[in-house]
């Protein structure tokens, strides 16, 4: 029988620790939403969404209350729309009106974001794909809840470099559009290499067209809970720690695979996967660079920083993986600059550098992300960066990707609010070499050699 | 078997324990174990429930001794008890 213990060691965890499930994501299938007629088209994919996720939020609460555990998000993914509304939609603006339906559902049912204005382009783009690229600035300004996202390259595929040119013009032209909030649209656009088809976090989710027509998949987080247990083993070996670390891991996701498949039997949808991120907040004690820290570094950025962070990496999906029985999605340490209140004070110090982050993505998940730079950093700059990072998921072999914020009218040491769990962020400096010329070229970089594996 | 865990987490005050037990047994509610122990000065409490024959839905019990924990100026929490096995037992 349970001891009383293991109970405090839990509940200390949910009130002290910030333990909680950041997501439960929706996974809705649209490709039944095909239809010549626009209007026929919206109004299909407004009836499944609503049909399907009308309960979500409320058996979300429910689960929530009977565990005693919180349930932060409560979010849906969609079909990539390129695909669902390619035959409907002529032109940019076509898209813009699926871009509002899938807004309209989202506050008629009661989630935060829905994810799924993407476009799977790492070879080559349709008519439809390039239109549904196009529409992406607009589309994120008049809406608020909708994600967007863009896949450029994939390890099989090579980089698709027209799309990678054509989204840091993308990226910079959202920025314009949302100038007004300090360019937040582009918090809600990710560029992609290798993604995956099940990822249940914002704002890179979208349900993939290997996915079933519902599922249920949950994100864990707990960067609190890691360091609070870390604290305990100070000054033990790294034998000690990753054992530390990947027991704490198995705890917390067992906390999201309880809730996925709660989740799953009271709404009637199959379970997808866990997905065994450390997803931090902007709170204090919810920091994955808290985590780096307590390893043993001053500060997030300093030598070492590399090394601990794949270290921690790996015994999380270490611990993890036994605690689910399936896992997917993005699955790694999340690093985003302006949602982690340690990598902000990094950043502002001067311990943390663009290139530094570019290095840490290379050893977890899963890119660049929620970073602020000066509005006036050139399309062709932003493309270099997003091909820089793809380039890494492509030879590694891994989810990489590029969530910047290019602050239109700011420059480097100004700050951002962003607001809620976006958080806030310092503007950080770019190399300001051109690119231009590499940028500019055209074509694809082919497929790496070990993707030849058949 | 319908397994809820009840803690009680506060500082010390007589009758606790039998306000609490008062509740659950007006609502045919069985209890399995019961420990409690002194940290840090605050007064920790562990019930272990049955709510499979109870009068009651788990909501509402749940509200209820919420409201009790206030009256009494303790903090009470109902979870199903799944939350603890799965985390600590393979």
């Amino acid at each position: 029988m349970l001891n009383m213990f293991e109970v405090i060691e839990t509940n200390n965890m949910i009130e002290h620790e910030r333990l909680d499930v950041r997501t439960i994501t929706m996974g809705i299938s649209l490709l039944d939403c095909c239809d010549s007629d626009l209007n026929v088209v919206n109004q299909k994919i407004y009836e499944k969404i609503v049909r399907y996720a009308q309960n979500l939020v409320a058996t979300g609460e429910e689960i929530a209350r009977d565990f005693g555990v919180p349930i932060v998000n409560k979010r849906i993914s969609v079909t990539p729309i390129a695909l669902v509304g390619g035959c409907a939609c002529k032109n940019p603006e076509d898209f813009v009106t699926i871009a509002r339906t899938l807004d309209r559902a989202a506050h008629e049912v009661g989630v935060n974001f829905v994810g799924g204005y993407s476009a799977l382009v790492s070879k080559g783009m349709t008519a439809a794909d390039e239109n549904l690229i196009r529409s992406i600035p607009q589309a994120l300004a008049c809406t608020e809840r909708v994600c967007s996202s863009v896949n450029v390259g994939s390890t099989r595929t090579g980089l698709n470099m027209d799309a990678v040119r054509l989204m840091g013009g993308i990226v910079r032209e959202t920025a314009e559009a949302t100038r007004e909030q300090d360019s937040l649209g582009c918090a809600k656009l990710v560029v992609f290499c290798n993604a995956p088809d099940d990822n249940p976090f914002m704002a890179g989710a979208f349900h993939g067209v290997t996915e079933a027509d519902a599922i249920i998949n949950v994100g864990v987080s707990g960067p609190g809970v890691v360091k609070v247990a870390l604290e305990k083993a100070r000054g033990e070996n790294f034998e000690v720690l990753c054992e530390t670390i990947k027991k704490t891991a198995f705890k917390i996701t067992r906390v999201g695979q309880l809730v996925a498949q709660e989740a799953s039997r009271r709404l009637g949808v199959p379970f997808g996967i866990i997905d065994l991120s450390l997803a931090p907040t902007p709170a204090i004690g919810d920091s994955v660079a808290e985590i780096l820290e307590e390893i043993g570094l001053e500060r997030v950025g300093a030598p070492g920083t590399t090394a601990a962070l794949a270290m921690l990496n790996d015994q999380v999906k270490k611990g993890g993986v036994m605690a689910s029985s399936y896992v997917g999605g993005l699955s790694g340490a999340f690093i985003p600059v302006s949602e982690d209140q340690g990598m902000i004070d990094a950043v502002t110090e001067g311990a943390l550098t663009l290139e530094k982050l570019e290095a840490m993505t290379c050893v977890c998940s899963v890119g660049l992300d929620m970073i602020a730079i000066p509005g006036d950093t050139s399309p062709e700059t932003i493309a270099g960066i997003i091909a820089d990072e793809a380039a890494i998921g492509m030879i590694n072999q891994k989810t990489t990707a590029v969530r910047v914020i290019p602050v239109i009218g700011k420059k480097v040491g100004d700050t951002v609010e962003f607001g809620g769990l976006l958080g806030y962020a310092p503007v950080m400096p770019v190399n300001s070499y051109s690119c231009e010329k590499f940028v500019n070229r055209g074509g694809r970089i082919p497929a790496p050699i070990h993707s030849f594996k058949n | 078997m319908d397994k809820v865990i009840i803690t009680v987490v506060g500082k010390d005050t007589v009758g606790i324990i039998a306000k609490v037990c008062t509740y659950l047994s007006e609502k045919n509610v069985n209890v399995l174990d019961i420990s409690q122990t002194i940290v840090q000065e605050f007064f920790n409490m562990m019930m272990i429930v049955d709510i499979n024959q109870a009068q009651v839905s788990f909501e509402e019990i749940y509200t209820r001794l919420e409201q009790l924990g206030e009256e009494i100026g303790v903090k009470i929490h109902c979870q199903r008890e799944e939350i603890f096995t799965k985390m600590h037992r393979i």
